[in-house]
This record gives C-alpha cells, structure tokens and sequence, in this order.
C-alpha cells in the first residue's frame, strides 16, 4: 500500500466516526470535552455554530452518529451489550445546562451589502440559511403559513418530546439576527415570489403531505381515519383533544411513533402499531420504537392492511393479510403466509405511511425544471440549486423526507451556494474545510485532554414518571442528564479526534507501541496489498469500512501499519515511545460555512 | 512511566487458549520502566509464549534479583508466583525452591548486573546443577538502574553514551553456559519476536538448565552509536543461525524440507523443537563445535543468534540426586521421619 497521506483532510476526519457521519459535521468529542469540563455555554456554541439547533436536537436527532460511534465496536469485546456514547442526549446536557449565551451569538449586520434572500417556509432548512446570510449582511426574509417559526420541529413533533420554549429559544436567536419573519404567509405561487426581485431564493417548504391508504372503506369510514402528520398538526393546533379509545396506527417510521404516543395520552387506552414490514426494517430509530413499546404501545408486525371494517361509515376495525419477509436478490419482499387475514377492531385509525413532497405552488412554466418520473424538481446535489440557478432548495423539499439534521446540512451548503452565486464565484468550486492538528502533549505523559478510558456502560437518561406523562401532551418524557452522569457519560467518549500520527523517521522499532496497544491496532510487517496486509497484522482487520494507517517504510524496510477500527486513543502508544515518533495530535475540523471565503484547500496547521 | 492503567478493553477477535484464558490475562501491572525499553518486549514475548502453550498461571514461579530486567516480573503473569530476591541471589533462591516443589515451571529473569556481575557465582552453579528452569538473562550491556556504567557483559571498545570507552574484556553468558553444562543455550533479541517467542517455548518445555542471553537495548543509557548493545547495532550484526518451530505434542507434524536443512529435537514432554537451519553447517547438538563456531562468529563481529544448543536427553538436578518424584513439600511426617529403625540402617551403612 502507498504510505497514508494524512495532510489530505478527509483521512483523520474519517477517523471521527461521529463526525464523519453527522451530516452538518458537528465536532463531537469536541464539545463532549467541553461538557466534560463544565463549559456547557462553549458545548452549546460549538453545536450551534455547526448545527444550528442543539436543544432541539438533543432531543430529537436521529443520531448518525451513535450507529457510528467507535465506543460500541470497542465494547464488542466486554461482554456486555456494546452501546454508543449517548452523543445526542449529551448535546442536550450542553443546552439545558448553559448559561445566557445570547451575548456571544453573532449581532445583526450593522450595513446590509444590498442582497436580499427570500426563504419558503420556516423549518430547519430555510432557518439554517437565515442564520448563515444574515450576520454577512444579506437581508434575509422567511415565510411561513403558520403563526410562528420551526415548521414540522413545532407542529409535528409531540410537546412531551420536544418543549414549545426550546423551540422559541432556538428559533428566536436566529430571527434576532435581523431575520424578516412573515408569519402566516403561505406561499401560493413562485412565479409571483420570482416578481418581486430576491436575488436569491431557498426553498425549505419540507415534505407537507402525508401519503393516504385508497383501501375499501377509506371513504365510508373517513370520519375516523386521518393522516399522520396532518393528525399531529391538528393536535399541535388543538383542534383535536381526544382520540378513540382503541386506536391503530399504520406504519413504521418516526410519524408513527409519534402518532401513537400521543393517541396514548389522548385516551386511546388500547393503542396498536401496525407495520406492513419486519420489527427490524421499521425506519422508527431503535429508541423510538423503545420508547412507543416502554409505554405500553404494542407494535404488530408482517401485517399489510387489506380494508377498512365499517357499519354504515362508523368504523369497527381494520382486516389485515399476514405475510413475512423474504430477501430475493437482496431486494425485500413480503409474501403472504397463507394464514387467514387478522382482524383488529378499533375506534380510529391513524395512516403514517409516509410523506411526499407537493409543489403545486411552482408553475413549471418558469424555468424550474422537474423530474419527470418523481414530479420533483431537479436539483443539484453538491450546490442545491435548481435549474433556475437563484433558486435553491434544501431540507425535505430538495430529496425528499429525511429528518432536521440533514436539513441543517442542505442548509449550510445552499447559503454556501448563495453567498458563492451572489459573489460572482462559481458554485461548485466551495472552499474546503478548515483543519487543525495540535500536539496534546503537555508532559512526558501528560496530555491535554482526559486520556484515561472509561469501562462504564451506557448511562439510561432519567424519565418522568410515566403515570403522569401518560396523562399529558405538555410534559416532557426524558428529563435529560444530570451534570454528575453527563460528566460520566462523557468518559465513555474516546476523543477519536485526538489522532495518532506517526513518523516514520524517527521510528527505532523498539515494539513498545505493539506491546502496550491494548487493542493489537499496530503492527510492523513487509508492506504488501491491502486485503493481504488486513489479515497478517496483530490483529486481522476484518473492517473494511475502516482505514489501516500505512507509513512510510523504517528502517528495517518494513512499514508500520495502525488499524484504525478500534484504537482507544488511548495515547499509550505515545507513551512508551521513546522517541515521539508517536503523538497524540487533537483534530479539528470545520466545514466550510457561508462567508468563509474564496475557494481554498484545508489549511493545515500541524503543531 | 506511564500513568493510566492499560485499558482492559481489547480486540474483538482476541481468542481464549485452551484453558479459556486470553492473551491478555498474562499480562501484568503496566511497566514502570523507561519508554522504550527492550525489556518490555521480552515480558510481552513472555507473555504470548505462556498463553500460547496454554500454561496455568498459578503453576509458574517467577523469580528475579535486583535491577531494571528484575523489576519486570511484576509485568507479566500477575496471578503468578513472585519472588524478589536479593541482589544476584536469584539462582539459589530459585534452586532452593525447585527442590521443595519440582511441578512448578520456575521462570528466573535476571539481567546482566544481577547475573554476570554480582552474582556471577550464583548464576554458574545453578547451571552446574543442572536446576530446571527457564533463566532468562536480560542482557543490556549497562546498569541502566544507576545511570548506565558498563556492565561486565559490555564489549570492549563499545563507548559509553558519555564518550567512555570500555577496555575491560566481556563476560560471555551463552559461552559460559555451554562450558557449565546448561542443556538449552539461546540466544535471541528483544527486537525479534518470531524469533523469541518460539525459544522461550521451546525452554519451557525443556527439562534441564535452560539459559536465554536476550539482548536488551537500553534506550536511555545503551542506544546510542559506539554502542554494540543499540537496537541499531543489534539488527546490523545479527547473525541467526537456525529458525526454531515450537511443535508441541499434540501437533500433527508435518515435513516439507530437504534432508540437512532441518534438525528435530523431541523433548521430554513430547513436544518437538524443529529448526530450520540458516547456517547448515552448524550442528546444535554438538557442544564443542557449537562453542567453536560462536567464540568465531563473536571474533568476526557478528552476533550469532537462535538455538545454540540442545541436548536431547538431558537431566536435571532431581534425576541426578535422584530425589522422590513427589515434590518435597508434599511428604507427610511418615515419609519425612521413617523411624529410628531407618535411621540405624542408614548409619549401619556408613560404618
């Protein structure tokens, strides 16, 4: 294998796996530190510089990164269940822990630079923008069809899982930035929108339409049938208050989860989720469907819903066909069981099947140009441009429903694109992440950040006591860490991003570094291909998905080869390295945002 | 030294010997020696040849003097035996031990001050005896413990990391031990475990005085150029005359060299030391050729390295007294105390 080239910015940013997988990139271990250390004001910034929306998220991510958290593949070997850190619920920690940190968010632009921005809809996406363009001078303008900002994050997600306040607080610091909020503006048509001159717009209109099941009886029983999201928003509304004491809810995603937790507080005592797939292909986050399941709410699974059950349009229940689940070429399929079909008697349905997107609002007369097949528009994934270059879109509108953090991410990228477009730059040269690699040496084994690694299991986040949150939309569930059990939740991090480098130079191959790996993540051996290097080293590499560190050769000719998959860093290596060839280096690592200039290759700032 | 505790976290695919034990629970408390040191890598060569041959833990007796290769007991095998002895006083403690109890593997780790100098007399007569055991000498050239004079076993005209040149002549230990009989002479680097770890299996399986001269760099007080104990210097001149399989008993063998490239040694408890030869004109079951050919290749310049010699069937000091096969500290008052009747015929026999 060619040696590594660790000056390319993408090899250490692999590395931190929770990084690498968060799609606005915040840098995790980086503000788990910092909550380590009681700075939860410095915790909160470094999230809301990165994504915008910690309270909010903390609460309600879906978390890539704890799927990719390296401290479950450690804890593989310790005969427990391995668990990722709670990296979500400590991002909470940082925002329900922090001081007034309003004095230290960017201030409105003191002169506008003349620009002027129009965002549809006032969700994550279109706030994401706001908040990049605003502080650079553009004048920002959001409109949105209900009274206040946060779009789906207010109207669909249940209170007892998200309070109103977080979501006033977190909106609010963008709109102080000199944001334009029109509330209560539906926009109807983009070709009106396009008249009134924005030299730019961003379009984060979300996905807004909750698929709907054409079986017998939908139109007879209607009355007690309803859309998911649509249901949701009308209980955020409170236009509905009560549910029927039985109550089934179709599907497998988050939507559901959230239907059927609420229908459970607004007395549907007997609450069933019915998914059409297997328990384990459910899109519910696994500690969504736990939570639906630890209140008491059932979910039946390899159920396809076969009619509405009605007398005279007052339904009774729903008739489903049993199947179960095949692989075929590795494409799912669900085949019928032969078993009679099941009957579930109900007083309501819930329908969260899943959402699609709705642009009646766009003429496609105007230069925007659809997909044909989807009826979406097209647009570019690197830029979030449509084919009207000014108009961009981000969030569920541009691919279709994700969830907020990934609107975060299209966020930041589109007011990269809008800065870069109204700049006269080209749009597809961005800049490139700023980068920094710093010794954390600060003895002869002494380092800068807590190295010493923690056995303990995965710290459970306190509830409410569910006789009461049961009784009420408004309370939340999870009552979020105390400081004491943040702290010791953040000793599970490994601090990934404090990285091991290697120079090969003044390697003398004592072996004190194979020796001491707790892990067997290093060896040195004759360098050869890859796949063959991966089962000859003190270990057998047998994850592909993650990097082997390959160096220059040493002196003996051999090379020095590190598995990164499940190096502790530990930083022992450095310590029983008599001649610093090791160092435990911290990388950081920022995308690039709006305002972050001309196009430029990661500085690298190696201390 | 390092401050934080090795993580008890470890590999996913770290497998259990066959007493169910991983690697890892051979290790011992983390070293408090210098970063670096060659005698961290002969405790994890230690380490991986116990596991490997799936030794009990409580069945080893580890023994050592005084010095920095004598601190490195409490770095390996934890839930075994320990004795700390006096200074150079290692062999007898050790020999004393062996005749009470022979079933325990007796592991002596000594260093070059501990052995060749102060106790130089100690070290020779347990090997005369023929004491069963495993003496590990971690050879360094210097007493890096106070601040890295020349030791008895440094070259003359190495230069000390001050610019001192030594003018005293060597102690050779490998040379003195095949003079005094010991029945497996070794020698390796600490720097070179596919090498090591076969040969300290291959000790522990060998009954008889089995002694490993295993070169050490001192990174702080012997690593230096003018050294002829530096990592460096040890990898330029190192000369291995054969590569030694460890079969154990249980192991199919198969044979796949050519006649005169491969020597095989069965051991008493079946298993076979196989060695591929380098040199294939060096026989190492023949002692005086062997101690030619080393005082040779030493006069060359070179260091040779790997099995030196072995003797087949060798003896112990137990078969040469002829003690009970019961280890002493197992005879009751009875066997201990036969009687006054025994007592009259054994002096009847000296009258």
């Amino acid at each position: 294998m060619q040696p590594t080239d660790i000056r390319n910015p993408a090899y250490f940013h692999k590395v931190v796996d929770c990084q690498w997988a968060c799609p606005a990139h915040t840098p995790v271990p980086e503000y788990i530190r910092l909550i380590a250390a009681g700075r939860y004001s410095d915790a909160y910034l470094v999230n809301w510089k990165a994504n915008v929306f910690p309270g909010i998220l903390g609460r309600t991510c879906d978390r890539p990164c704890e799927p990719a958290c390296r401290r479950s593949r450690v804890e593989e070997s310790a005969g427990n269940k391995p668990e990722p850190v709670a990296i979500c619920r400590l991002k909470r920690v940082a925002a329900d822990l922090k001081d007034d940190v309003r004095a230290r968010l960017p201030k409105p632009a003191r002169k506008h630079n003349g620009m002027r921005v129009a965002c549809v809809g006032a969700g994550p996406s279109s706030l994401t923008v706001a908040r990049d363009l605003a502080p650079l001078g553009y004048q920002v303008t959001v409109f949105e069809a209900d009274a206040k900002p946060g779009g789906f994050m207010r109207t669909q997600v249940p209170r007892f899982r998200l309070p109103e306040e977080v979501i006033d607080e977190e909106t609010g610091y963008i709109l102080d930035l000199g944001v334009e909020f029109v509330a209560n503006r539906r926009i109807e048509s983009m070709r009106a929108l396009l008249r009134e001159g924005y030299d730019a717009i961003f379009v984060g209109s979300g996905a807004p339409r909750g698929r709907d099941l054409d079986l017998p009886g939908r139109r007879e029983a209607a009355a007690h049938i309803h859309v998911g999201i649509d249901w949701l928003a009308s209980v955020y509304f409170g236009h509905v208050s009560k549910v029927g004491r039985r109550t089934l809810v179709l599907g497998g995603g988050n939507t559901a989860m959230d239907c059927c937790r609420s229908a459970r507080r607004l007395g549907g005592e007997d609450v069933k989720v019915i998914v059409r797939s297997g328990f384990d292909e459910m899109k519910a986050s696994p500690w969504e469907k736990e939570d639906a399941m630890h209140e008491g709410i059932p979910i039946l699974d390899c159920r396809v819903p076969k009619a509405f059950l009605h007398d005279n349009g007052r339904l009774t229940g729903m008739s489903f066909e049993k199947v179960r689940v095949e692989y075929v070429d590795g494409k799912r399929r669900l085949v019928p069981t032969g078993e009679p079909d099941e009957v579930h008697e109900c007083d309501e349905v819930l329908v969260a099947v899943g959402q699609e997107n709705a642009f009646p609002w766009i003429e496609r007369d105007i230069g925007i140009v659809f997909d044909a097949k989807w009826d979406m528009p097209v647009v570019d994934k690197l830029t979030f441009q449509s084919t009207l270059p000014h108009v961009l879109f981000g969030g569920d509108a541009a691919f279709g429903p994700k969830n907020i953090i990934w609107a975060v991410a299209h966020g930041h990228e589109a007011a990269l694109s809008i800065d870069l477009l109204l700049g006269g730059a080209d749009t597809r040269d961005r800049p490139g992440p700023a980068v920094e690699l710093v010794s954390q040496k600060m003895g002869i084994h002494e380092w800068s950040y807590d190295n010493e690694v923690s056995n303990d299991q995965r710290y459970k986040v306190p509830w409410a006591d569910p006789a009461k949150t049961l009784k009420s939309m408004q309370l939340e569930v999870e009552l979020g860490y105390d400081a004491q059990t943040a702290w010791k939740e953040a000793q599970r991090c490994l601090n990934c991003d404090v990285q091991t480098v290697f120079s090969d130079n003044l390697c003398i191959e004592c072996d004190a570094c194979v020796d001491i790996c707790p892990m067997d993540c290093i060896s040195f051996t004759w360098n050869g291909e890859e796949a063959d290097l991966r089962t000859r080293l003190s270990a057998p590499a047998l994850n592909t998905g993650q990097a082997l560190y390959v160096s220059a050769p040493v002196k003996t000719g051999r090379v020095m080869v590190k598995d990164e998959d499940v190096c502790l860093h530990c930083s022992l290596c450095a310590e029983r390295c008599p001649t610093g060839a090791w160092d435990m280096r911290k990388f950081f690592l920022e995308i690039a945002h709006a305002g972050d200039g001309a196009p430029k290759a990661g500085k690298e700032k190696a201390a | 030294m390092t401050y934080i505790a090795k993580p008890s976290l470890h590999h996913p695919s770290l497998t259990c010997n066959a007493l169910g034990y991983t690697r890892r629970d051979y290790e011992g408390r983390i070293s408090t020696l210098c970063a670096g040191c060659g005698h961290d890598s002969i405790s994890a060569a230690i380490v991986r040849a116990c596991w490997e041959l799936a030794i009990e833990p409580h069945r080893v007796a580890k023994l050592s003097g005084i010095g920095c290769s004598s601190k490195t007991p409490d770095y390996f095998l934890s839930p075994s035996h320990g004795f700390n002895t006096v200074h150079g006083r290692m062999p007898s403690v050790l020999t004393g031990a062996n005749l009470a109890n022979r079933e325990l593997l007796y592991l002596g780790v000594s260093g070059d001050g501990d052995s060749a100098s102060i106790g130089i007399g100690q070290f020779v007569h347990a090997i005369r005896r023929g004491v069963n055991m495993v003496y590990i000498v971690e050879n360094n050239g210097v007493y890096g413990l106070t601040k890295g004079q020349f030791s008895a076993t440094a070259d003359a005209g190495s230069v000390s990391k001050k610019g001192v040149v030594n003018t005293d002549a060597p102690l050779d230990l490998v040379g003195l031990a095949l003079q005094l009989g010991a029945t497996f002479v070794a020698r390796s680097f600490s720097g070179d475990k596919e090498q090591l770890v076969p040969l300290i299996k291959g000790a522990i399986a060998h009954r008889g005085a089995a002694i490993l001269d295993v070169l050490s760099p001192c990174v702080t007080f012997n690593n230096h150029a003018g050294s002829t104990k530096s990592y460096d210097y040890v990898r330029e001149h190192n000369d291995a005359i054969n590569k030694l399989d460890f079969i154990e008993a249980r192991e199919e063998i198969v044979v796949d060299y050519a006649p005169g490239e491969l020597i095989e040694v069965e051991q008493h408890d079946g298993s076979v030391l196989r060695l591929r030869k380098v040199d294939v004109a060096y026989d190492p079951s023949d002692r005086v050729a062997a101690m030619r050919y080393l005082h040779e290749r030493q006069a060359a310049g070179e260091i040779p390295t790997g099995l030196l010699y072995v003797e087949e069937n060798a003896q112990d000091l137990h078969a040469r007294i002829r003690t009970v096969a019961a280890p002493l500290n197992t005879l009751d008052t009875a066997a201990l105390c036969p009687g006054a009747a025994a007592l009259e015929k054994i002096n009847a026999g000296l009258r």
